[in-house]
């Protein structure tokens, strides 16, 4: 008789039924009963009306029986606390029991049953089975505190559970070991700034001697608790990877992964011209080819894992191609990611063979791995020269197949080509041009009418061939939307006389007909350029292009250390950092790979691991986000097969439009040591008008546009009537539109005075049964403090003060209790100063800067919360080396650049640069350019972020202009609001 | 983290991932399914699924931590061990029917999202069907558990000592629609039957290019292997610096070890294909098979298989030995030679008929595979030199050794 008949009882009336068995004084009955239970807990149905009941065959000799009620209070406790107490008493006896496994039994159901009131009667059996003689029942324990540490951290570290489980590493017996390092590191990940997992080299030592004797599941938590270790120098970080070498050995892909990570990143700290380390990069390629005969889903972590590891080490798997090569049977996502690595090693060498191979599969019937194959095609001609001349003529081998996907494929990836390669291949646009019909998605299009505009002079119809895109215009996608636009003014800008009616077409679409602000801006730009400096145009927007990098979708090298240090995760999976897909881990300090062998420089250093790195600095991606020459070149087509996602999110409109106006106008006409042209013209509302009237520019030239642009009436018409929304959406000065943007922004914030605001009421009386309490924060000698009046506006009088905070984004809390010594008698105020740590939890909040607290006195507890300047934050060795910091601003990606300004601030850079000072802001360098003095300067969060700030101030102009970068870009509108307050005050 | 099979059974081992979460796994697979683009770890939310499948179950593991994605894996594939060694078969009946048991063990095999043992024999030690009763003698924890020696229990006594060692080395190839090899190596895999009594210390000896090199010695065929991968009970340290593989072996069946070899190897079985698709009407297939190795090896149980289209009819055949067959339901036509001695060469000819409306569906091109056997035969020449038995009380043991080599991956593109 199998256990299966008790999933078949589904009468009504059952669990009245099911009462009486449980409580049957036959043992047989009983458990039966209970069995029952369970199976229809395990289909989902509600018992917990049973738990008296269940709970009263807890006390029974018969194992099996203990088990299952057991497993019934896991699943109901929580639902049913009051109930679960009486639990305790059994557990509490069960702990105690002769049969080590009858009291690891319930040291660890105990901890799996979360509620409250009963951890508290847990502490004292736990400590006695984290001393038990048998060791099953101390590996219990040891993970019982993680447990019970995920309920209740406090309690856990009142009871000194964590310095018992630090002694485990120490156990005589491995699993014991293992499980206690399972569990440490479980609890220093929600614990971000603790000491727990204190690694010195002696601890390390006993870790690796366990490594010899752990299951493979042990092996894997150690392995993966090494790597947070840092090595004090290379000769120490040679012997542990010694080591941990023979784990490469291991049947258990996991432990090889495990161990892969560890290996890399103590690599970091090797001199490359060591013996050893050659011998180390060879002994890391075979495991890796071995984990490819591994389960398919192991397969995949693989794969993904080699592909950062190539990037990072291409000379690893540099001779191993073939063994990419797909299978017939291989499963899609194991088919997606060999091609992808493919791509990566593709060299001279064996170009030849990836091509023929990436043909069979160009023909094969899977459509993603099709087109993925096409594009890897184009791919290796823009990574290996000499294979360029194959590659084009593969693509026009597939092109003839006519297969509707594989020739936008072609065409795609052939406008790559091009990039690459300007001027080779155009032979080819006739055939291209044939397809124009088949083209049926925004990219195909995109990149088809690009490939026209850009060679719009060889192409003889380029003018009906835009044409035909233009009739359904609002129906395209943006993507082709923007293509087309730009096409034709450079069409316009290459044929002048045929194409005026048709620039003038689509720039009315572009600006008037269309919601999209994108679509507008560009064409308002394009109008404006033609209108006012058709030179300028030409310059701009026929402007030689800058090549097409080998690998467009290189992983940035900050992210891709990052992931290096966690190998075999998720994130390695997803190549996203953990805090992108993490709750609650923002504050989380980013891993960074060590520093190499002798370069002296402190781990924290943001720069040391790039500047271990690979020699070649990796060629940046496709022109960044809101680059605004970028955008007009019209290079912002979407990269070559981005498998990855972005490097970070952009911070959002609101950036981008500062970053388009700011920097990308400066860019744009900074170079000219002249006035930029459009304030000049703007101060007269219809200024498009009066563009073909104004005299022209020195360098104007009219013949090289066939004379026809300057002063054409039909020019002057066409440009003459802009739409009326015009004006509006291009205010007269640039920084006029900042600041309107600005506006935006929020510079209206918080209310906040300089380095110390002055204190302004949190939470009022009428709120807090009489309790006033107003308050600032402080950074006195490098400590923080919260300073507060507390006043008694009530008729008693208060005592018994205490504070407590909610976790917040910096992990600030209490540093000590709230010193109130003396009662505060009606109408009395009392003047308290407490000073704040930064190791509390930590938690993300909304805005960052604010902080929940609750004060509580005699008579109840009240709630406020409050927004502390981030400058308390910036602490006092905040200065960067001037070449840390070149290479630091340099590394941050473009996108996490914030600009803010500053209005009507009358200070000169020095006396700005000083009182900046005061607040831990340091500045680094200063730089005058033409006037204009720019101050580099950098600061340093509680946390270990780095800020760096680029402050321009111009003689005479009361408007400075704050450029911000820092890895964590979030904490940038914080920081410039603190500059603002500390400049003005 | 839980584990989760389809809603027969789940366990929770930690509080952080709500169970109604588990709702969503089975709509987003077929979302992905449904847009090709399956992929083992999927995405809800802040929660993450990683999931296999085995017969008709998933075995689905959540977190919405940053986890060890190939401990997930490795687990996953673990726990269908084990259910299979209790079970013999993993499925739903066979969970319902001992669903007890199975949370029994799911609760020895993980605690709060850390896998703790999961060898499924020291498991059978104090984890059984029948359901434990609580002798004192039998509820003791196993020493085994978090004894070094993990793999083994004491006092096992056998009447005659003896162990079965099986070489087995596959071959995988890819050769590509001209004639050419592509890729090819040798996956090799050393399995123990040990029948020993007591806990004894064994050493194998390999003919291992690296250890003769390290000994200076030199006389005789050496292999050299790429990479080589250890059962847990070898001290890996030990091989790592001497290469000596000494170790306690667990009672009866085990992979000791495997290795591959990335040298190249002549395709045991050579195959020339000349599939002529006349649309509309007929697939002529010609296939040569020739078999390159020594004459006095025989590969047994030659399955030649060859693609043809789904839409194809009225097979014949003819071949100079065995027999044909046309296997509608995979698409394809499996020549089957019992005995292929080396050094001889057979001839297989089918004929299809195509019906004249072609199926406008596009179909993949599968390759031709083959699958064998040649026994007393390892293709990298790989020899076990010695197994040295040493137990405390000194008894006598015997070691058998036997030879295979099959094919392992073995593709040929075609050209249709």
């Amino acid at each position: 008789m199998t256990d299966s008949k008790y999933f078949t009882t589904t009468k009504k009336g059952e669990i009245f039924e099911l009462k009486a068995e449980l409580n049957s004084d036959k043992k047989e009955k009983k458990k039966e009963a209970v069995k029952k239970v369970i199976a229809s807990m395990t289909v989902g149905k509600d018992v917990s009306a049973l738990f008296p009941d269940v709970v009263n065959c807890m006390q029974t000799d018969n194992l099996e029986l203990k088990k299952l009620v057991y497993l019934y209070l896991m699943n109901y406790a929580k639902s049913q606390p009051d109930m679960a107490i009486m639990a305790v008493n059994t557990f509490v006896k069960d702990c105690e029991d002769p049969n080590p496994l009858i009291r690891a039994l319930a040291v660890r159901t105990m901890g799996c049953i979360r509620v409250d009131k009963i951890t508290e009667y847990l502490c004292e059996p736990l400590r006695k089975c984290l001393k038990d003689e048998d060791p099953y029942v101390r590996k219990t324990a040891a993970v019982c505190v993680a447990k019970l540490h995920d309920i209740n951290a406090q309690l856990v570290e009142d009871q000194g559970f964590l310095d018992t489980l630090k002694d485990l590493i120490s156990d005589s017996n491995p699993m014991v070991v293992a499980n206690a390092v399972a569990a440490l590191s479980e609890i220093a990940e929600s614990h971000p700034n603790s000491n727990l997992l204190d690694l010195n080299p002696q601890t390390i030592n006993k870790l690796l001697t366990a490594l010899n004797e752990c299951t493979e599941w042990g092996q894997i938590f150690i392995l993966d608790c090494l790597a947070n270790y840092t090595p004090r120098d290379d000769r120490e970080s040679q012997s542990i990877c010694e080591r941990v070498t023979p784990r490469l050995s291991h049947a258990n892909s996991a432990v090889v992964l495990s161990a892969v990570k560890v290996l890399m990143k103590f690599m970091e700290m090797l001199p490359k011209d060591l013996d050893y380390y050659g011998t180390l990069l060879k002994k890391l390629a075979p495991p890796l080819v071995t984990l490819l005969s591994a389960e398919p889903e192991l397969q995949y972590v693989a794969l993904r894992n080699i592909n950062l590891i190539v990037q990072r080490r291409p000379e690893i798997l540099k001779h191993e191609m073939k063994v990419f090569f797909v299978k017939y049977n291989d499963p899609i996502y194991v088919k997606l990611e060999k091609l992808d690595i493919m791509i990566r090693l593709a060299s001279q060498a064996n170009i030849a063979q990836v091509l023929a191979e990436l043909k069979e599969y160009a023909t094969e019937v899977d459509v993603d791995f099709v087109r993925k194959a096409v594009r890897a095609i184009g791919r290796c001609a823009i990574k290996v020269e000499q294979s360029a001349e194959r590659c084009v003529s593969t693509l026009l081998d597939l092109i003839q197949t006519k297969v509707n996907y594989v020739v936008q494929e072609a065409i795609v990836v052939i406008k790559d080509i091009f990039r690459k390669y300007p001027n080779k291949y155009e032979s080819v646009i006739a055939t291209l041009c044939e397809n124009l019909d088949s083209l049926d998605e925004p990219e195909a299009r995109a990149a088809m009418i690009w490939i026209v505009g850009e060679y719009a002079e060889r192409i003889d119809n380029a003018d009906e061939l835009l044409e035909s895109f233009l009739e359904g215009f609002h129906d395209e996608s943006t993507q082709v939307q923007l293509q087309l636009l730009t096409a034709i003014v450079k069409l316009f800008l290459k044929k002048p006389t045929e194409t005026q009616e048709l620039v003038q077409q689509v720039l009315s679409l572009a600006t008037q007909d269309s919601d999209n602000p994108d679509l507008r801006d560009r064409g308002y730009i394009y109008w404006r350029l033609l209108s006012t400096d058709p030179v300028a145009a030409k310059e701009v927007v026929l402007a030689e292009k800058p090549l097409i990098s080998e690998e467009t979708d290189l992983i940035e090298p900050t992210l891709l250390e990052e992931l290096i240090c966690h190998i075999g995760t998720l994130a390695s999976v997803y190549h996203k950092p953990p805090s992108a897909f993490v709750e609650g881990s923002r504050g989380v300090q980013h891993k960074r790979l060590p520093g190499s062998a002798g370069s002296g420089e402190s781990a924290d250093s943001p720069d040391t691991g790039s500047a271990a790195g690979v020699s070649e600095a990796p060629p940046a991606v496709i022109p960044s986000q809101g680059d605004l020459l970028g955008d007009l070149l019209n290079l912002d087509l979407t990269p070559p097969t981005t498998s990855g996602p972005p490097p970070a999110p952009s911070s959002g409109m609101q950036m981008g439009a500062m970053d388009l106006l700011g920097g990308g106008l400066d860019s744009l006409m900074g170079d000219e040591s002249e006035p930029p042209p459009v304030p000049q013209r703007t101060d007269t509302p219809q200024s498009p008008q009066l563009s073909h009237q104004s005299p022209s520019p020195p360098d104007y030239s009219p013949t090289e546009l066939g004379g026809d642009l300057g002063g054409s009436p039909a020019m002057g018409a066409g440009f003459g009537a802009p739409p009326t929304a015009m004006p509006a959406s291009f205010p007269p000065p640039v920084s006029g539109g900042l600041d309107d943007l600005f506006d935006l922004g929020g510079s209206v914030g918080m209310p906040m005075g300089a380095y110390s605001p002055p204190k302004s009421i949190w939470l009022p009386a009428m709120k807090a049964k009489g309790l006033e309490i107003s308050g600032t924060f402080a950074r006195r000698a490098g400590v923080i403090q919260m300073e507060m009046t507390l006043t008694n506006k009530a008729m008693s009088i208060m005592t018994d003060f205490a504070i407590q905070f909610n976790r917040n984004s910096f992990g600030l809390a209490p540093a000590g209790p709230l010193q109130v010594l003396t009662p505060v008698g009606p109408n009395q105020s009392i003047e308290v100063a407490l000073p704040l740590s930064t190791v509390g939890p930590v938690m993300k909040m909304e805005p960052l800067t604010n902080l929940q607290v609750a004060v509580k006195n005699n008579i109840d507890v009240f709630y406020f919360s409050s927004q502390y300047p981030i400058s308390m934050l910036f602490v006092e060795d905040g200065k960067m080396e001037r070449q840390v910091f070149l290479a630091t601003w340099k590394d941050i990606p473009n996108d996490n650049e914030a600009q803010f300004q500053i209005k009507d601030c009358h200070l000169n850079s020095d006396a700005a640069s000083s009182k900046l000072q005061g607040s831990n802001v340091f500045t680094i360098a200063k730089r005058t350019v033409e006037g204009q003095d720019m101050l580099y300067q950098s600061m340093k969060l509680t946390n270990g972020i780095w800020v760096l700030a680029e402050l321009r101030v111009q003689a005479g102009n009361p408007n400075y202009t704050v450029s911000l970068k820092c890895r964590a870009p979030e904490v940038s509108q914080c920081v410039f609001q603190s500059y603002e307050a500390m400049l003005k005050n | 983290m839980y584990m989760h099979v389809l809603v027969l059974i789940c366990r929770n081992y930690k509080g952080d991932v709500d169970m109604a979460e588990i709702d969503h796994f089975m709509p987003l697979l077929m979302q992905h399914e449904e847009e090709g683009l399956l992929c083992p770890v999927l995405s809800h939310g802040s929660v993450h699924f990683m999931w296999i499948k085995h017969s008709n179950l998933y075995l689905v593991a959540t977190t919405n931590k940053n986890s060890n994605a190939s401990l997930v894996y490795s687990f996953l594939y673990k726990l269908v061990e084990v259910f299979t060694e209790y079970f013999k078969e993993l499925e739903e009946e066979s969970i319902q029917d001992n669903f007890v048991v199975v949370y029994e063990l799911l609760d020895e095999l993980m605690d709060f999202g850390f896998p703790q043992t999961t060898d499924s024999k020291i498991l059978q030690e104090y984890i059984t069907q029948e359901g434990a009763k609580l002798e004192v003698a039998k509820s003791k924890v196993p020493t085994t558990v978090t004894n070094a020696v993990s793999w083994r229990s004491e006092g096992i006594k056998y009447k005659k000592n003896e162990v079965f060692i099986d070489v087995i080395e596959s071959i995988n190839v890819l050769v590509n629609a001209n004639g050419s090899v592509m890729s090819s190596d040798i996956v090799g895999s050393i399995k123990l039957k040990t029948m020993l009594s007591g806990m004894p210390e064994l050493r194998l000896g390999l003919n291992d290019r690296v250890l003769f090199a390290l000994t200076g010695r030199d006389k005789g065929k050496t292999v050299t292997m790429e990479d080589v991968k250890f059962h847990q009970c070898v001290r890996l340290s030990r091989f790592e610096s001497d290469r000596t593989i000494s170790f306690i072996p667990p009672d009866g069946e085990s992979e000791l070890m495997s290795y591959r070899i990335n040298t190249h190897v002549k395709p045991l079985i050579w195959i020339e294909s000349i599939i002529e698709k006349f649309s509309h009407s007929r697939v002529e297939i010609m296939v040569k098979a020739k078999g390159q190795f020594k004459k006095q090896s025989v590969a047994n149980n030659v399955e030649v298989r060859v693609p043809v289209p789904s839409d194809a009819d009225s097979p014949k055949f003819k071949t100079s030995t065995g027999n044909a067959k046309y296997v509608p339901e995979k698409n394809m036509v499996v020549w089957t030679i019992k005995s292929f001695p080396g050094g001889k060469e057979f001839l297989m000819r089918a004929h299809f008929g195509l019906p004249s409306v072609e199926n406008d569906e596009l179909e993949g091109k599968p390759p031709i595979t083959v699958k064998f056997e040649i026994p007393y035969f390892t293709v990298s020449g790989i020899q076990v030199r010695y197994m040295k038995i040493i137990e405390k009380s000194g008894y006598q043991a015997l070691p058998w050794v036997r030879y295979i080599t099959q094919s392992g991956d073995y593709q040929l593109r075609t050209n249709v």
